[in-house]
């Protein structure tokens, strides 16, 4: 195998483990915490930001996995 | 010892049995459902990491960037923890996919993951997870013993405060083993997803900068209000399913 091709293998295998089977999912996360980040800079309390994520992208993830 | 001595050991001792319970949760969460070889292995992997940053930068270690790891260790476990309770939601409400040949081959895929961890094979997801959740906790403990210790002037007092509460909360864990094999294996996972879920939530949370009302006492409320949510959902993909179930039988007939 090539050292190109198991550099890929391994990116893959990196991002199989880390992301699983749903990467909206992740992107969810991701853009949620940037969102917290922000909201946490104003005068505005941002610890609800990730609960209501949580909320959102299960509910998503759940209507997404009952379609298939 | 003075009342100012025992004032700092005492909280001291509560604020790290806070931290080490954190950890406990999840070392237990994927020891109890994955692969408690792998499990301990990172739990051992990050106590050597720990021990190596506490020795190489000694009370220059509050100036690492906490809220990096806290953002990096609750983004991974809300990424996994919602991917678990997804699974474990759709399994405890029946909807599971039988026939779908995709899902035959994942289980399959995961019957063969389970037979090699139970020989003992190691199980990459669970030394991560451990791995972060005792590097996390113990850097957090490093710091309430240097701050409150540096204030007080007794270092010393306050990491053997520390160490004592490490001791009973492993002594619980120790503990609590056996009776969690009992539990059946779905309603562990059901669990695991929401304890990753929730602790995720909260470390996320507070290294993207929130302050939670409450502070650690806040995983109290996040913990109840996920599971409540959680199967109230099952309880209505349940009724959903019996209701479709129940039309198709009238359509049949």
């Amino acid at each position: 195998m090539s050292a190109r091709k198991r550099a890929a293998l391994a990116v893959f295998a990196v991002w199989d483990f880390v992301v699983g089977d749903d990467w909206r999912v992740a992107i969810g996360v991701a853009v949620a915490i940037a969102v917290t980040a922000l909201v946490a800079d104003t005068s505005v309390a941002a610890w609800w930001v990730l609960p209501v994520a949580v909320v959102v992208l299960l509910t998503d993830s759940l209507r997404r996995a009952m379609r298939h | 010892m003075s009342g100012q001595q025992l004032g700092l050991a005492v909280a001291v001792f509560l604020a790290c049995g806070v931290e080490a319970v954190e950890a406990l949760t999840i070392v237990l969460a994927v020891g109890a459902t994955r692969s408690w070889s792998s499990a301990l292995w990172g739990v051992g992997a990050a106590t050597a990491v720990l021990a190596a940053i506490v020795a190489a930068l000694g009370p220059a270690l509050t100036a690492l960037p906490i809220g990096v790891l806290r953002v990096a260790v609750g983004g991974l476990l809300l990424v996994f923890g919602l991917q678990w309770l997804r699974k474990a939601i759709l399994r405890a409400s029946g909807l599971k996919a039988v026939h779908d040949e995709e899902a035959i081959f994942a289980e399959e895929a995961e019957a063969a993951r389970a037979t090699a961890r139970a020989k003992g094979a190691f199980d990459g997801y669970s030394f991560t997870i451990a791995f972060k959740g005792v590097l996390l906790e113990g850097l957090e403990v490093a710091f309430i013993v240097l701050t409150f210790g540096a204030n007080q002037h007794d270092v010393g007092l306050a990491a053997v405060a520390a160490v004592a509460a490490i001791a009973v909360v492993v002594l619980a864990g120790v503990a609590a083993r056996a009776p969690l094999a009992r539990v059946p294996e779905n309603n562990l996972k059901f669990a695991v997803g929401i304890m990753l879920t929730s602790f995720g939530t909260f470390w996320g949370g507070e290294g993207a900068g929130a302050h939670w009302p409450g502070g650690d006492a806040a995983l109290l409320a996040i913990i109840p209000a996920l599971a409540v949510l959680s199967l109230a959902t099952v309880a209505l993909l349940r009724r959903g399913a019996a209701e479709r179930a129940g039309v198709a039988e009238s359509v049949h007939a």
